[in-house]
């Protein structure tokens, strides 16, 4: 058993079957990679694990409970984490504020009403945040407003709001699109170091291979809304249905 | 101290101490004087600063913070006034039973209209409250008349009760409003030199109400259940992928905004112990509304200075008439004169609203931050002229706002 197991699932958009019928088994403590052209359904499936989309049909089970029905708090309470693939952060309040905020949900639930204690009183939590902004290498901007950063800023803040709540599984899409190659390698070898510390399952939504064969364990192929295959990273490289439906269109 | 860092614990020194001198401050023109009409400085019109100070704070942690716009909030105004007087009527004239109950009463009226209203965001919210308010004042002319005595409005008798008080007063008329002793009508004129002071007791005890509340809004845009109302205004959908659920957080930001509301209803009834029906009416929801955003929306000084601002207007401006014209304008030849006062008549007297719709438009194009963002702006031209080029925005890395100033 898996820690997310995906059975039978299928998304209808009015005269679009987004997907088909996907069955997936995302093995705890790895990198699992799903790939795919452009309206694979890639983010659609993302969608239909964290709430955001109801499937029409299947089962979505982590750690032995069903996700389907629970609104996006509770399953991101229950150890879902999720990047965007446009970043979604608070844009209006500067770094450190947004790193707090994941502070506070994950030690005190989803609602509590601390309406006369200070933030900056939180030494613990504050202390959590910093470290968390030192690990990516984001420290220098700690009282930056948030929508004033470049898009690959944005991309670490939101990653890093994620990993500070420490996922039990860290739901990626497309974690480098807008980076320069630099902070890419960064991205790469900063997922490399949480996947070895710590015990957290990611799956990981990635156009560039450079990316999905340095991080992943199992890559699953994703085409138009069904997987084509799911094997180890080497046995997909040189698969010919891949190579036909997907490598080949990124590669030339 | 009191859990404010320095800097608001400065600005808290600073803004209690504008409040309690304010009764000084603004009395700047000496009596007699063709300026003394632009004299602030009587108690009828200082309480009203205090009072709509208190309920702009309050309107600003549920606009401000999180970005809903509530046009209802004039209903609770309404239920704490109502509220009091009962009070007024059933126990004693002490104020502090009938402000009891006006904060608890519009705290429930909070509970329920914002139970129901915040299913909804952004324009479809605002409807749903603007009904909600509109129903409250039409049940307050019809099936509620037992309890609102209709368009007559609430008011003290010599019939009433009042168990634990006087029911008639030693002249034989209904006593007035006290706080443990202390009469509310009761003022003090110092005269110094040719300057007139009053200083009231019905003033300060809304002064000091107003300074708490103030207090106690500062420590919740600091607090970390401030902090999850801004992340509300900025981006829900990462709030609720962040595993916090939004909705708990704005009904309590509306219930307390609706329970600041009702301790200014509460005290509007407290100076003049009566409520009416119209204290509900749409426009004085709408009223709190252009109070925040002229003042500065989300800012903590700026709902108290809108308040301040438009109530000041209202009071000056429809004071001025025809004759005070003339007076002004008299050194004009005549038929410029008459064309000037044909112009200024339309701002002045009843027709103060154009004022003040003049300069809410003015202030929203030029200064979309409010009058805060302008004080800010005078600010920092003054520091860059003598600090040179040290504090160039251009070569600093844009900071968050500062939601204090
Ligand atoms: N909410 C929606 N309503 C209607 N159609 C949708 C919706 N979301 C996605 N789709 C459609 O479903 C298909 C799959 O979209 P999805 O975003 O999952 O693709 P993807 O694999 O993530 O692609 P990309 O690599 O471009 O991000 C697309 O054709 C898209 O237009
Ligand atoms: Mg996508």
């Amino acid at each position: 058993m898996g820690i997310l197991e995906v059975k039978g699932v299928g998304k209808r958009f009015g005269g679009l079957q987004a997907l088909g019928d996907v069955n997936l088994s995302v093995q705890e403590n790895t990198v699992h990679a799903i790939i795919g052209p452009n309206g694979a359904g890639k983010s659609t499936l993302l969608n239909c694990f964290v709430g955001k989309l109801i499937p029409d049909t299947g089962s979505v089970m982590f750690d032995g409970q069903s996700l389907l029905g629970r609104t996006p708090y509770e399953i991101t309470q229950m150890g879902v984490s999720r990047v965007f693939q446009t970043p979604e952060i608070f844009g209006d309040l500067n770094v450190m504020e947004n790193m707090m905020i994941p502070c506070f949900a994950k030690r005190d639930g989803s609602f509590r009403m601390h309406a006369f204690e200070s933030v900056a009183e939180e030494t613990d939590l504050v202390e959590k945040a910093e470290q968390m902004l030192i690990d990516v290498n984001m420290i220098d901007k700690r009282h930056m407003h948030a929508s004033s950063m470049s898009r690959g800023d944005k991309r670490r803040l939101e990653m890093a709001m994620c990993l500070v709540q420490d996922p039990k599984l860290l739901l990626l899409d497309e974690p480098t699109a807008g980076m320069a190659r630099a902070d890419t390698n960064n991205t790469i070898d900063l997922l490399k170091e949480i996947k070895e510390k710590r015990d957290i399952t990611m799956a990981i939504i990635e156009h560039d291979m450079h990316v999905v064969f340095s991080l992943a364990d199992r890559i699953t192929v994703l085409a138009q809304g069904t997987p084509l295959v799911e094997d180890s990273p080497d046995k997909i490289k040189d698969h010919p249905k891949v190579r036909e439906a997907y490598l080949g269109e990124t590669q030339q | 101290m009191l859990g404010l860092d320095k800097k608001d614990m400065k600005f808290l020194l600073i803004v209690t101490f504008l409040t309690l001198a304010t009764p000084i401050l603004l009395q700047p023109f000496p009596e007699g004087s063709g300026l003394a009409q632009f004299n602030a400085g009587y108690p009828d019109l200082m309480q009203r600063f205090a009072i709509f100070g208190i309920f702009a704070i309050g309107f600003n942690i549920l606009f401000g913070l999180t970005g809903y716009l509530s046009f209802g909030h004039a209903a609770f105004l309404g239920v704490g006034s109502y509220s009091a007087v009962w009070m007024f009527k059933l126990l004693s004239m002490n104020v502090l039973p009938g402000l009891v109950l006006a904060v608890i009463m519009s705290g429930l009226f909070a509970l329920v209209i914002g139970y129901v209203s915040l299913r909804r965001s952004g324009i479809y919210f605002s409807i749903l409250t603007l009904a909600f308010a509109q129903m409250s004042y039409n049940l307050a002319y019809s099936v509620l008349t037992p309890i609102t005595n209709g368009e007559t409005g609430l008011q003290v008798t010599l019939n009433d009760p009042r168990i634990l008080g006087q029911q008639v007063s030693a002249s034989g008329n209904v006593p007035g409003t006290h706080f443990f002793g202390i009469e509310m009508g009761a003022a003090q004129k110092i005269a110094i030199g040719s300057w007139e002071f009053t200083f009231s007791a019905g003033y300060y005890f809304c002064a000091i109400i107003a300074i708490i509340a103030f207090y106690l809004s500062l420590r919740i845009f600091r607090s970390p259940f401030g902090l999850m109302l801004r992340a509300i205004k900025s981006n829900q959908q990462r709030l609720n992928y962040t595993g916090l659920n939004a909705r708990p957080y704005t009904l309590a930001a509306f219930v307390i905004s609706g329970m600041y509301a009702g301790l200014a209803g509460g005290l509007l009834a407290s100076m003049d112990p009566l409520a009416g029906a119209e204290r509900m009416q749409w426009t004085a929801s709408g009223e709190v509304v252009l109070m925040t955003i002229l003042g500065g929306v989300g800012t903590m000084m700026g709902p108290v200075l809108g308040a301040g601002v438009i109530k000041y207007m209202e009071n000056i401006f429809s004071k001025i008439n025809d004759q005070v014209l003339h007076q002004w304008f008299g050194w004009l030849p005549d038929s410029l004169e008459s064309i000037v006062i044909w112009a200024a008549e339309h701002f002045v007297g009843s027709g103060w609203h154009m004022t003040s719709g003049v300069l809410f438009m003015i202030v929203v194009i030029f200064l979309p931050g409010g009058l805060v963002e302008g004080g800010q702006r005078i600010k920092s031209y003054f520091k860059n002229r003598r600090g040179g080029d040290s504090d160039d925005p251009e070569h600093h890395p844009k900071q968050a706002p500062h939601v204090a100033e």
